[in-house]
């Protein structure tokens, strides 16, 4: 296959892209691209892991996230076994540490896990030789979103360095955001946040530099207005708005919440008219974004979709050994 | 058996004793010590050769949770008292959250009787604040007092009421015992696993903000003023709550607080399994370690320091371990679904000899907060009723005629810290794998050998 002489990974788990540089990112997106081209054949099947197990593990319901993983390993060739917390493999009561273990004994080769609790894949990555993915854990990171997110931008804008990137929204429950965070500032982005103080980590609005000065988090600007956060974006990353943080205390109502930070055509019109719409979904539309701004020219959902499949499939064969 | 030890650094900073000789104990008390000009006592004498090291009171721990009843399979009286002797404590004072609650007569007597037959150190109950721990009905604390209580706590759960807390306060006063708080809004902490910071925010766990700590610390303090009961501060974690106990201390409240080991050597940081400051760290083995799950959490650096501070100045009058043992199953999980706690009794020594070994804590102050410190605390002051203190005179120092209790310990002795060999049930702790400097080489209760180590030989002299 093309990508042999593309990448060496050594990578063996993928758990989050806070160590990630900008040269190992550019060969992911190197290696996305071949599996694109894949894509785009008649056939878009290959048989690079062919004989290789993967098991998709969540204990959460997010079937676009299962799907594409599944998807992208099919394409390559792999077997896919996907479990549910609703099944029986993980009953309830098992503990986590017992059902991994299993699942290595029956000779899973990938495991791709999805958590309501953050740490979860570090914790299998601790204790399993073979190779795990984090499909997103609690708060923590959505490696492969952020990828796929970084990957739609240069595909569309041609570079992300120097962008200005808005994330709008709940950032203080996204694990998409954090993975971003560290995504878009190791590519030379510019990365804004925007949303009510209750929604963004006290730690992100008055960061406190550590001993010897140094910052534990990349350079962020915080900015509670959101028309104000617009100018002259490139990029503007909408998230998810769980109801439940109005019960939670976090926000008065959900009204309040749309006056000051749904995405609609009026505010869009304040960032470059290049600017691509950006959501992780499933969409709330009217909540957090209007359909006309979801589904209009700068929205680019549905490419973030597709290239999921493949920045995955990058993924796995990285994970895998890159031996095609 | 009469002992003497001999020949090593004695330092009881109770009489500010500080000079290198022999110590002899007789029918289990303390009778001679140098540099006593008196004759030494005569007859036959199993020798603990204790050039080197350095020989101290028993020490005495105000909180740790022996978890028997109900709790077994996390430690017992028998496992628990083991490893304190193994740790250098010849004196614990064990929590009331067992299954039943230390709440009764009953229950103080069954911990009584039970480290009386199987424990091998000094054992001393707290009771319950509340009935069952609930937090709704004060617990009898008068026929807690009567059995043999010390002090009353809820520890694990702090007193939600503040009407309840003002309660306890005043009926205490009666019995001249302390109220110990374990000082956390439950509001303000609920769900959180490990401090608020930047950690947090970076694992994606949920935080326990300082500020959680500091509300009911700032609430208790003034409970204590307008009840003027003695009130002690369980587990301080924080720069603020230091700033409240001061102002507390100035005002000549009767307000005391406890320290642990681990709240004074590490920071939040070892959750990503680092002890030092560094930004940028990449996924380790340690990353989400549940043995750094604590509560209180592991704080930043800045607590850290206000802690050492304030045990320096006396703010904080005592080290206590917090020693709260887990089984496995308990903490191999998921981080949020992990126990809080640390197995604390072993390792204590160890890591609190690292702050003096870098100049950061001086021996004497170290030993005294050790040692006598933590008996004053628990000293009955003014009870109109059972006055009498189940803890015996002179522990927490050698004078004359004090119980035989002492610690012997090597300061420079290397180790590696393996928790398949800790005597507590409980393997729970951050120090695995690492190396910690002085160690226990015997702890006497009573003028008997509660632990020894194998390197370390008794000799036979009479005179
Ligand atoms: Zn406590």
């Amino acid at each position: 296959m093309r990508t042999n002489s593309l990448i060496k990974m050594e990578r063996h788990h993928i758990i989050d892209l806070d160590d990630f540089s900008q040269e190992e990112i550019a060969l992911i997106f190197a290696t996305t691209d071949a599996m694109k081209e894949i894509l785009s054949r008649e056939i878009r099947r290959v048989p690079t892991l062919r004989g290789k197990t993967i098991v998709t593990l969540f204990y959460e319901p997010s079937t676009r996230t299962r799907v594409s993983f599944e998807l992208a390993a099919k394409n390559l060739g792999a077997d896919v076994v996907n479990v549910t917390s609703s099944t029986a493999s993980v009953a309830k009561g098992e503990s986590i540490i017992d059902t991994m273990r299993t699942l290595e004994a029956l000779g899973a080769d990938v495991i791709v896990i999805r958590h309501f609790q953050s740490g979860v894949p570090c914790l299998m990555a601790q204790h399993l030789q073979i190779s795990v993915i984090n499909a997103g854990d609690g708060c923590h990171a959505h490696p492969s979103q952020a990828l796929l997110d970084l990957y739609t931008i240069r595909e569309k804008l041609g570079h992300i360095e120097g962008l200005k990137v808005v994330i709008v929204g709940d950032i203080l429950h996204s694990r998409v955001a954090r993975s971003n965070i560290w995504g878009l500032s190791a590519m030379g982005a510019q990365v804004v946040l925007c949303g009510p103080p209750t929604l963004i980590p006290q730690e992100l609005r008055r960061p406190q530099p550590l001993k010897g000065g140094e910052c534990p988090f990349p350079p962020l600007t915080i900015q509670e207005n959101l028309d104000r956060a617009l100018e002259e974006a490139d990029v503007v990353m909408v998230l998810r708005l769980q109801k439940e943080r109005q019960e939670g205390g976090l926000l008065p109502s959900l009204r309040e919440y749309i006056q000051l930070y749904q995405l609609n055509s009026a505010r869009l019109s304040r960032a470059h008219l290049h600017a691509l719409v950006m959501h992780p979904g499933p969409m709330n539309e009217g909540i957090e974004i209007t359909p006309e701004v979801a589904h209009g020219p700068q929205s680019v959902v549905e490419d973030q979709v597709t290239n999921g499949v493949a920045v995955r499939m990058a993924l796995l064969y990285m994970v895998t050994g890159g031996k095609g | 058996m009469n002992l003497l030890i001999k020949g090593g650094h004695i330092l009881d900073p109770s009489q500010g004793l500080d000079a290198i000789g022999d110590l002899y104990i007789v029918e289990g008390k303390i009778t001679w010590v140098e540099p006593l000009k008196e004759k030494r006592p005569l007859g036959k004498f199993a020798v603990i050769p204790a050039s080197g090291l350095l020989v101290c009171p028993g020490f005495v721990d105000l909180h740790c949770h022996l978890r028997q009843p109900g709790y077994e399979d996390k430690e017992t009286i028998a496992s628990g008292t083991r490893a304190a002797a193994k740790g250098g404590f010849t004196t614990l004072c064990c929590m009331p959250n067992t299954k039943p609650p230390v709440d009764s007569q009953a229950v103080v007597e069954y911990v009584q009787r039970t480290a009386h037959t199987e424990g091998v150190v000094r054992v001393y109950p707290i009771g319950c604040i509340s009935k069952g721990l609930k937090g709704e009905e004060l617990a009898e604390m008068g026929e807690l007092a009567a059995a043999g209580v010390m002090a009353y706590s809820d520890d694990g759960q702090p007193v939600t009421s503040s009407r309840l807390m003002r309660h306890a306060l005043e009926y205490s006063l009666a019995f001249g015992r302390p109220i110990i708080d374990h000082c956390e809004d439950k509001a303000l902490s609920a769900d959180g696993a490990m401090n608020e910071g930047w950690v947090a925010t970076r694992l994606g766990l949920k935080g326990i903000p300082a500020a959680a700590e500091e509300a009911i610390v700032a609430r208790d303090i003034a409970l204590a003023e307008l009840t003027g009961a003695c009130l002690h501060i369980a587990h301080v974690s924080t720069a603020g709550s230091v700033d409240l106990l001061r102002r507390a201390k100035d005002k000549g409240l009767a307000v005391t607080a406890e320290v642990t080991p681990h709240h004074l050597t590490l920071t939040e940081e070892r959750v990503m399994g680092f002890s030092t400051q560094t930004a940028h760290h990449t996924a380790s083995a340690l990353w989400y370690d549940t043995n750094a799950k604590v509560n209180p959490p592991l704080r930043s650096e800045k607590d850290r320091q206000a802690l050492l501070e304030a045990l320096k100045d006396d703010t904080i009058d005592a080290i206590a371990t917090d020693h709260a043992p887990h089984t496995i199953v308990d903490k191999l999980c998921e981080f949020d679904a992990a126990a809080f706690g640390i197995s604390g009794l072993e390792t204590a020594l160890g890591c609190l000899l690292s702050l003096v070994h870098s100049g950061q804590l001086d021996l004497k102050l170290l030993i005294s907060k050790l040692t006598w410190e933590p008996v004053r605390i628990l000293e009955i002051k003014k009870a109109s009723l059972f006055p009498t203190s189940p803890l015996p005179w002179g522990l927490g120092t050698l004078q004359m005629g004090a119980p035989g209790d002492v610690t012997i310990f090597d300061p420079s002795k290397e180790w590696v810290v393996n928790p398949n060999t800790f005597a507590s049930k409980g393997k729970n702790t951050p120090w695995a794998g690492c190396q910690l400097k002085g160690q226990v080489m015997a702890t006497v209760v009573a003028g008997n050998l509660a632990y020894r180590d194998d390197s370390l030989r008794l000799e036979g002299q009479s005179a």
